[in-house]
C-alpha cells in the first residue's frame, strides 16, 4: 500500500471517529438538558442558552479534527 | 538466410520493445488520470474554499496586497451594515419602524442575554465591539451562501483576526480595570500554595492562547465544513456522469444549505458570547 491510499484510509476512519465522539458528547448533554428542563421548567431559557454554547464547543473540536482528516484527503 | 532470420528477429525485438514502450506509456496515462481526477475532484473543491484573486497587485514590503473575493466580501458587508444601520437610524424615534424594529430588536437581546450577564453594566462600554462582531460575522457567514458569493469567514485569516481582537479587547479591559500589574495577577487563581505558582503561569497563559484559537477555528471549520460537504455531494452527480440520479444528491444539498444557515446564525451567537465571557472574565474581581 503507498502512503496516498493508507492517508485516504486514515481520513475515513478519522471521521467515522469524530462522528462518533460528537455525536455522543452532545447526546449526553442533550439529555441533561432535558432532565434540567423537566425538572424545573423556568429554568428552560438558561439551559437552553448553556445547550446551545457547549454543543459549539463540543462541535468546534470534532470540525478540527475533521479539517485534519481533509488535509489527509488530500495528500 | 541467417540474415534473414537475424533481420526477422530484430523487427520482432523492434515490436515488442514498442509494444512495450505502448503498455508503459498507457500505464502512465491510467496513473496520470487517476492522480488527475483525484486531483481535479479535490482541485474543484479547493477552487470554491481559497481565496481567488479578484485585482492582482504588486507584493509591497512581504505582504501580498491583491484583492481576493474574500477581501471583496467583506467590503461589501461593511457596506451593507452601514447602510442598514445608518439609513434605517436616520429618524431617532422612541418606537423605530421596519429594519430599524428589527435591528434594535436583535440588539436589545444580545444586550440582555450576552452583554449584562456576563459583563455586569460596567462592561456597556464593550458593547459596541461585541455587536459589531456579532452583526460582521453574522452577515459574512450568510452572504457566503449565496451563489456567487464567497464566505469571508471562511478564510483563516479573517478568523483569526477576529479571535486576536477579542484578546486585545480583553487585555485592554483587564489593564483599563485592574492596571498592568493586576491583569497579570488574573493568570494566578485566588487561594494557590505559593510553589504551584511556577507551574501555574505557563499553564494559564497556554490556556489563554488556546481559547482564542479555538475561537478561530471554530468558526472557520464550522463555515468551510458545510462548503465542503455541499461540493462532494454535487460532485456525486459529476462522477456518476448521470442527471437521472440528481434528484437525490440535490435533496442533501438543500438540506445541508438549510442546516447551514442555522450553523449561521448559531456560529456568530457562540463567538459574540465567548467573546463576552472572556471578557467578562478580565474584569471579573476576583483575587
Amino acid at each position: 500500500m503507498d502512503s496516498q491510499a493508507i492517508a485516504f484510509l486514515a481520513a475515513g476512519f478519522g471521521a467515522a471517529g469524530v462522528t462518533f465522539a460528537a455525536a455522543f458528547g452532545i447526546s449526553k448533554l442533550a439529555s441533561a438538558a432535558m432532565q434540567g428542563i423537566s425538572r424545573q421548567p423556568e429554568a428552560a431559557g438558561d439551559i437552553r442558552g448553556t445547550v446551545i454554547i457547549t454543543a459549539a464547543m463540543i462541535e468546534g473540536v470534532a470540525l478540527l479534527s475533521a479539517a485534519i482528516c481533509f488535509l489527509l484527503s488530500l495528500k | 538466410m541467417t540474415e534473414k532470420v537475424a533481420e526477422q528477429v530484430i523487427e520482432h525485438s523492434a515490436d515488442s520493445l514498442q509494444a512495450a514502450q505502448h503498455i508503459a506509456h498507457s500505464a502512465e496515462h491510467a496513473a496520470n488520470a487517476a492522480d488527475h481526477a483525484g486531483g481535479a475532484g479535490a482541485d474543484f473543491i479547493m477552487h470554491h474554499i481559497l481565496a481567488q484573486p479578484v485585482i492582482e497587485l504588486p507584493t509591497v514590503f512581504g505582504i501580498d496586497l491583491t484583492i481576493t473575493n474574500h477581501i471583496l466580501m467583506m467590503w461589501i458587508v461593511s457596506a451593507l451594515l452601514i447602510l442598514a444601520f445608518g439609513l434605517s437610524f436616520r429618524r431617532k424615534s422612541m418606537i423605530p419602524k421596519g429594519l430599524a424594529n428589527a435591528l434594535e430588536a436583535t440588539v436589545v437581546y444580545l444586550r440582555d442575554d450576552i452583554i449584562l450577564p456576563n459583563m455586569g453594566t460596567e462592561g456597556m462600554k464593550y458593547a459596541p465591539y461585541l455587536l459589531t462582531a456579532f452583526f460582521f460575522v453574522l452577515l459574512c457567514n450568510l452572504l457566503g451562501l449565496v451563489p456567487g458569493a464567497a464566505t469571508a469567514t471562511g478564510n483563516i485569516g479573517v478568523t483569526a483576526t477576529l479571535a486576536m481582537l477579542t484578546l486585545i479587547v480583553e487585555q485592554i479591559a483587564g489593564i483599563k480595570k485592574h492596571g498592568v500589574w493586576g491583569n497579570m495577577k488574573h493568570l494566578i487563581p485566588g487561594g494557590l500554595p505559593v510553589f504551584l505558582i511556577p507551574i501555574m503561569i505557563p499553564v494559564e497563559l497556554v490556556s489563554m492562547m488556546a481559547k482564542h484559537i479555538a475561537l478561530a477555528i471554530r468558526l472557520f471549520a464550522n463555515m468551510i465544513a458545510g462548503h465542503i460537504t455541499i461540493l462532494a455531494i454535487m460532485s456525486l452527480i459529476f462522477i456518476f456522469k448521470s442527471w437521472i440520479i440528481a434528484p437525490a444528491p440535490l435533496l442533501i444539498i438543500v438540506f445541508c444549505a438549510l442546516l447551514e444557515i442555522l450553523i449561521a446564525f448559531i456560529q456568530a451567537y457562540v463567538f459574540t458570547i465567548l467573546s463576552a465571557v472572556f471578557i467578562g472574565a478580565s474584569l471579573s474581581e476576583e483575587h
